[in-house]
């Protein structure tokens, strides 16, 4: 699929793209030789998802991209999606977002909310008559499916707090294990949707707490949503994790939330900025698993591979094309540059370690920078002492420092000494002040 | 009038043995108002007594005398006076009026700063202060006139000698601030940064249940100390009372400002807060410290660089300390290897600092002896604290408070539904 988008640079001239803004993408196209998807295929892209998530990644690239026809094009398809839905609401919101812009085809379409409203209204009517009547002859599991079609109901006009609210009320008359993992499953989708990870990973918790979840899909699946909560939480060790251990057998089954594809870009990103070597290379590359998932995203794969052999420059210049995409990602665009300088550092990091003595010139031209560039960039690492080393600035040598533990240690235990004493001594003071009751005649002094 | 006289030969009759001391000390105490109605023509009976022999008598007589307004040209003779009572008196027999010497002393401070002569008062008060206290532990009331007179009389020396004592008893709430807050000033003027940065810290973390202005000016100077020697403001620790933690940063707004700016190493924050803080800071007189706070922060900017670089330039150290050219970034570097804050050599000809290790390699007798002086004053500190330990547990108040939680306790174990939910 990913494939697709590379070629499909070409292909955007047919989808009615400025000639213009082509032009200056093949220009940028020159100047970087690995050229993926530079420019965002949104058919393609949109062709993931399925369900809400689609309208909702639809919505934000047309929010955050700043090339007007990719914003028109995602505007358009999202506008085509809802009109198969009955959420009239986003219909009225996407309105004021398209201005018009889109000609007369795409404009308030009155007679469809009134249908939207009046078959909504009839179906309330009946799955509340439904329910009353389980209610009142108490057949848990007729209870538990008419609580599951509200949720439904809400979840398809958007109303998702109710939706939520109904299928957490399922909880009280699920009977097998099974109907747990239902309830759960549902409520994830919900509080995705929502943005509430909180509930998200409660809910993976409780999933994956009840008895013989066996089913390898399932199981997938909830790997993807902890990951995703992780992710939403900065705890992107975790995240890594949790994308790494998601099964094959995911395939395309969970479209309404997360695509193949971005368990390999989330997964491999989060991993590259929080594993080291050995991780790196036990989990991720000789995952068989998650091989399956790189397969469909061929930069990732390239840049994992490149990093763990130290061909850094390659390996960021993919990261640098694949960053405009990425930012476009409705879950991954906050944590696009802390995960981008998490990487670049560990690569630097890694750059040194091995090494006595480092020419700066050469490293410079390794991450393709300039070495004062460079030289600050290494500044703030040792700075933060993640690299123990210093810079001969004159000859453009980095060198490995070695702490010398003898001299440390003496260094500490006398600056111990010092503040055992200080503090003892503040105390012993501070005990006597108190034993005499020093504080309440202070305060009697003052009044 | 008869009064007076009968007073005067009672101090010469019971001026013998221990128990006559002790007898005349509550005779001269109904007798305080008769001398204090009758203190402008006490001067003669003075002449008839011996400082040194009617120690106790003479004490109150002159208290007395002193107590009334004294003309200014006779200021000279009552300071002599006091002086030579001060250094012939008993140590044994003050003490039974502590508060009578402790008032004699301070009407000779009063009557030096009069003269504007601080530095006489300082050798006599310190004789005092010694007469006076039982043990170098103890703060006396004379600890912070002692430290103002040095202050004044800019002899920070002297007053090292009484601020190397540790103390761990004190009297009066004041007189604490005070020592604390004087002792950190002094330390500072001889640069011993880190002993005033102890005594800065007492002062602002003592308990107090009232903010107090001592508190705030020795927390406006902590913050100053913390940035020239450390570079940073520690927070309160937690046993600082809670007064103290919520009302002394909204006091001192505009060194907090100052110490923010500090952090971010930008000598241009520093530069714009000082100026529109001027006002203020020279109005605490405590503008040459926020200087020396100042020059501080291209001190640190600069050893920040050794922690990084092997060698520099000249001009790229000016560039990155903010400072003109590399003329003046030489003089800098020139200075703290001077002082030993860094370890560098300057090469004139390419104009570059190669920075060193420290050379320290903790193998010399100096550094052996000085971590065995180490080790045996903190052995002492510990013995000490055992014994207050020990003191504390058998304290009655405390065992009783223990022992009282401790039942409780027990109760607990036992009970199958604990006390809380009955």
């Amino acid at each position: 699929m990913e494939a697709e988008e590379n070629c499909s640079g070409t292909m955007i001239d047919a989808n009615g793209i400025d000639e213009e803004e082509e032009e200056d993408e093949s220009s940028l196209k020159r100047s970087k030789p690995i050229t993926s998807a530079d420019q965002m295929d949104v058919e393609a892209y949109a062709s993931l998802y399925s369900g809400r998530t689609k309208i909702m990644r639809l919505l934000f690239i047309a929010d955050h991209c700043e090339n007007q026809s990719i914003s028109l094009e995602a505007l358009r398809m999202a506008f085509d999606e809802i009109k198969k839905g009955e959420n009239t609401q986003l219909h009225r919101d996407i309105l004021t977002k398209i201005d018009g812009r889109l000609g007369p085809a795409y404009s308030l379409d009155q007679a469809w909310i009134n249908a939207v409203a009046r078959r909504a209204e009839g179906r309330k009517d009946k799955l509340e008559n439904e329910l009353n009547n389980y209610k009142t002859n108490l057949i848990k599991e007729s209870i538990r499916m008419g609580y599951n079609d509200f949720g439904d109901y809400y979840y398809a006009h958007g109303s998702l707090a109710e939706a939520f609210k109904s299928f957490a009320r399922t909880r009280d008359y699920c009977t097998t294990s099974k109907h747990i993992i239902q309830m759960c499953l549902n409520a994830i989708l919900v509080s995705i949707e929502m943005g509430q990870f909180m509930h998200v990973s409660s809910y993976v918790s409780k999933a994956e707490q009840t008895p013989d979840v066996l089913d390898p899909v399932i199981v997938a699946k909830l790997k993807c949503a902890a990951g995703l909560a992780h992710l939403e939480a900065k705890k992107y060790k975790l995240a890594a994790r949790k994308f790494l251990e998601t099964g094959p057998e995911l395939g395309n089954s969970y479209t309404e939330v997360i695509a193949p594809q971005d368990v390999a870009t989330y997964g491999g990103l989060c991993a590259l900025a929080c594993f080291d070597r050995s991780e790196l290379k036990n989990k991720v590359i000789d995952n068989i698993n998650f091989r399956n998932f790189l397969e469909l995203v061929p930069e990732v794969r390239e840049l994992i591979n490149d990093f763990y052999a130290s061909r850094y420059a390659s390996c960021l210049e993919y990261l640098e094309n694949l960053k405009a995409n990425l930012l476009l990602d409705i879950h991954l665009y906050d944590h696009v540059e802390t995960l981008y300088s998490q990487i670049r550092h560990k690569a630097i990091i890694q750059y040194t370690t091995p090494f006595i003595s480092v020419d700066l010139h050469t490293m410079a031209s390794a991450f393709k920078t300039s070495v004062a560039g460079l030289e600050k960039e290494l500044e703030a690492l040792i700075t933060d002492n993640q690299i123990q080393a210093r810079i001969d600035s004159h000859n453009k040598i980095l060198y490995a420092r070695h702490a010398d533990q003898r001299n440390a240690t003496f260094q500490r235990v006398l600056q111990t000494g010092v503040e055992f004493d200080r503090d003892v001594r503040a105390m012993l003071l501070r005990t006597s002040l108190v034993k005499h009751d020093y504080n309440l005649r202070a305060a009697a002094r003052k009044m | 009038m008869d009064s007076v006289e009968t007073v005067i030969a009672q101090i010469q009759g019971l001026s013998g043995s221990v128990d006559d001391i002790i007898h005349l000390n509550a005779v001269l105490n109904q007798a305080d108002e008769i001398l204090q109605s009758q203190a402008q023509r006490l001067g003669p009976f003075l002449e008839q007594l011996d400082p040194s022999k009617h120690c106790l008598g003479y004490l109150y007589v002159l208290e007395a005398y002193t107590s009334s307004q004294i003309p200014k040209e006779r200021a000279s003779d009552i300071i002599r006076t006091i002086v030579r009572y001060i250094n012939s008196c008993s140590a044994e027999q003050i003490r039974l009026a502590p508060e009578k010497f402790v008032s004699v002393c301070r009407r000779l401070k009063d009557q030096v700063m009069l003269l504007q002569v601080p530095i006489q008062g300082i050798a006599p008060m310190r004789t005092a202060i010694r007469k006076l206290q039982p043990s170098t532990e103890y703060l006396t009331a004379l600890h912070p006139e002692f430290l103002l007179l040095c202050l004044l009389a800019k002899c920070y020396k002297a007053g090292l000698s009484v601020l190397e004592e540790d103390i761990f008893e004190a009297d009066h709430p004041k007189d604490f601030f005070l020592y604390y807050y004087y002792g950190g000033m002094i330390n500072i003027g001889h640069k011993r940064f880190h002993k005033a940065l102890e005594f800065l810290h007492n002062a602002v973390t003592a308990p107090m249940s009232v903010l107090n202005s001592i508190a705030v000016e020795a927390y406006k100077k902590y913050i100053l100390v913390s940035l020239i020697h450390n570079g940073q403001v520690p927070s309160f620790p937690k046993y600082t009372s809670s007064v103290a933690q919520r009302n002394l940063k909204s006091y001192t707004q505009p060194y907090i400002d100052l110490a923010n700016g500090y952090t971010t190493g930008k000598i241009s924050e520093i530069e714009s807060c000082l100026e529109t803080n001027m006002e203020k800071f020279k109005s605490d007189n405590n503008l040459g410290l926020v200087k020396q706070v100042f020059s501080s922060l291209y001190k640190r900017n600069i050893q920040r660089l050794t922690q990084t670089y092997l060698t520099l330039s000249l001009q790229d150290i000016a560039n990155t300390v903010q400072l003109q050219n590399s003329k003046q970034a030489e003089m800098h570097v020139l200075q703290m290897i001077q002082d030993g804050e860094i370890f560098a050599t300057i090469n004139q000809k390419d104009g570059m600092v190669s920075f060193h290790e420290d050379p320290e390699q903790y193998k010399t007798c100096e550094m052996i002896e000085h971590i065995d002086a180490s080790i045996q004053r903190i052995m002492t500190l510990s013995k000490k604290l055992s014994a207050i330990d020990e003191n504390i547990s058998c304290d009655p108040t405390y065992l009783a408070k223990a022992g009282r939680e401790r039942q409780r306790f027990d109760i607990d174990d036992f009970d199958s539904v604990p006390q809380k939910f009955m």
